[in-house]
């Protein structure tokens, strides 16, 4: 009983890594510009898809290049095009709509989902992927857990990841420039920052981070279809309003919970189908007694 | 006062919607002078200042700095270009520290003097340096207008625009503001001051224009002003 526990904790933290990476995307736009956007999810889903394309493409060379190779260069290729892609979402659907009431641009996120979700499906049909296995070393058994080097990687990897952002918006310059953004849009050109640039950046980052968690999504559960965006970013969305929306750490720690409603679920209830159900009650009554959620502040705040 | 002003603003419109909130405002702040704006509430200054940083648009007229056409420079350009806009209600930010908040004002600059900067702003007011790393949002009000006037220090202005530096401060600390004005000024800072508190800014500045609902009716030299009759029974309490 306690090693079913204990592996399951495991499962719910990688899985939770995953949520958490995409949660931060949510949040950072959510803090920066008070927008939701709702294209996130299908941001994921095209970096999930080219990190697939790139490992697919250095696996197919036939070099006998070693894994971390493979994932190294995968994570890099799809990081910057997913980063481009936000950037370029940013420009085109949200720039344009920046003084215009929020329905609007709310209406637009969704828009820039669907086309985002119709365009790979008209590209590489409904048809499932499978992702390449770049790790197929054995588990470790440890005091009768099963490990895999796997699980390892995408719950040690998404830890840097989140220790550089949660750097990045503290201590440096770019990332004071966020915060006062988030706070004060209207008088930071008065620092002399270029607050356009800025904002590019922080889609730029939001975007490459939701990609690094597309690739461990697709090394963990290897199958991938044009849809996928909608369910997880979904789930990834109410992690970042569970933790607080706007807040970069309550993005982290909203995403492990959620993971462990995803793992959980299914051993108190009798069926995983009840798995929505219990996220979405838990956000209803976070929202009916905490609205801000569990660090939340509206503004993205360092402690 | 040089030939060419290092501030001319020339037939200066400014509207919201249809609104004319600034109509054909023309007035020059010379290099190393103090120039006071005075109005009632709602006259326009605050419109005026912001036009000149950036903020808003102007709808006609022009605005030259150093000789060059501001208007087509976006605002974070006018802050590197030596424009630092003290704006109205301090705008600190809450969600950084003190030191942030001032270095956060040297984004753009990438010379070897930010620490040293730094250094001089905190000796100039020593009650942020007791403050340094506290947030922004825990600081009084005038700890606010202290930070606010260290940000522009920190971006280099060589122009300075005060919008109502004493507003919501206690007597004594209005003071000591305008001492540091008045200091920084003596250092070569060229100051554009905006108030309501006509007393205090005929006090300190060379020169002073009166802005009524949008225009410019009557200007000189302070001292002159003060005894103007108009000014005495609309700013000085007759
Ligand atoms: N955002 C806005 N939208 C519409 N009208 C505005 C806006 N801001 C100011 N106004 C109007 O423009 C005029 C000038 O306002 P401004 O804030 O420049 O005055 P001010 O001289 O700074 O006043 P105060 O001493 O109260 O700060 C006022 O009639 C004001 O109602
Ligand atoms: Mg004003």
């Amino acid at each position: 009983m306690l090693q079913i526990l204990g592996q399951n904790i495991l499962n719910a933290l990688q899985l939770g890594s995953v949520y958490a990476l995409i949660a931060l995307g949510y949040t950072m736009v959510y803090g920066i510009l008070t927008l939701i956007n709702f294209a996130h999810g299908d941001i994921f889903m095209v970096g999930a898809y080219l990190s697939l394309a790139a490992a697919a493409f250095l696996l197919g060379l036939h070099l006998g290049l070693p894994a971390v190779v493979v994932f190294v260069g995968a994570m890099c290729f799809s990081m910057v095009l997913t980063a481009l892609l936000g950037v370029t979402i940013e420009r085109l659907a949200y720039r344009p709509l920046r003084q215009a009431p929020r329905v609007s641009a709310v209406i637009t996120a969704l828009g820039v989902g669907l086309f985002l979700e119709n365009f790979t499906l008209g590209l590489l049909g409904p048809e499932p992927r499978h992702f390449p296995t770049l790790i197929s070393v054995g588990a470790w058994e440890i005091a009768g857990l099963t490990i895999t080097p796997l699980q390892i990687l995408i719950i040690l990897g998404a830890a840097v990841l989140m220790v550089l952002l949660d750097l990045l918006v503290g201590h440096t310059l770019l990332g004071m420039a966020m915060r006062a953004i988030s706070y004060n849009r209207q008088i930071v050109p008065l620092m002399g920052v270029p607050v356009d640039r800025v904002i590019s950046l922080t889609f730029a980052i939001g975007s490459a981070i939701a990609a690094a968690g597309g690739l461990m999504y697709g090394l963990a559960y290897p199958v991938l279809d044009p849809y996928m965006g909608v369910r997880i970013g979904w789930w990834a969305f109410i992690a970042a309003v569970v933790g607080g929306i706007g807040n970069i750490r309550g993005a982290m720690l909203g995403g492990f919970i959620l993971g462990a409603v995803e793992i959980f679920t299914p051993m108190i209830l009798p069926s995983s189908t009840y798995r929505d159900f219990v996220a979405f009650s838990l956000l209803l009554l976070l929202l009916v007694f905490k609205p801000t959620g569990l660090l939340g502040r509206p503004i993205f705040e360092r402690v | 006062m040089s030939n060419i002003p290092l501030l001319a603003v020339t037939d200066l419109w400014i509207a919201y919607e249809r609104i004319n909130a600034v109509r054909g405002v023309s007035f020059a702040v010379g290099e190393g002078e103090i120039v006071t704006l005075i109005g009632a509430n709602g006259a326009g200054k605050t419109t005026i200042l912001r036009a000149i940083s950036g903020l808003l648009p102007a709808a006609r007229g022009s605005i030259t700095f150093a000789g060059e056409d501001l208007l087509r420079l976006p605002a974070h350009l006018r802050t590197q270009g030596g424009i630092a806009h003290v704006p109205e209600g301090r705008g600190i930010f809450g969600n950084l520290t003190v030191l942030e908040n001032l270095r956060l004002a040297a984004y753009a600059r990438t010379d070897a003097g930010i620490a040293h900067d730094l250094e001089e702003v905190l000796e100039l007011f020593p009650r942020l340096a007791e403050r340094r790393q506290q947030w922004g949002n825990t600081l009084s009000g005038g700890e606010q207008q202290m930070l606010a006037v260290g940000r522009a220090l920190m971006s280099r202005g060589r122009l300075l625009l005060l919008d109502e530096p004493s507003m919501g401060l206690a007597p004594m600390l209005v003071r000591e503001i305008f001492r540091v004005i008045q200091r920084l000024n003596r250092q070569g800072a060229t100051i554009l001051l905006v108030e309501q508190n006509a007393h205090l800014a005929l006090e300190v500045a060379h020169r002073a224009y009166i802005l009524e609902t949008g225009e410019i009716s009557l200007f000189g030299p302070s001292c002159e002003l003060k005894h103007h009759p108009r000014v005495r029974e609309a700013y000085l309490g007759g």
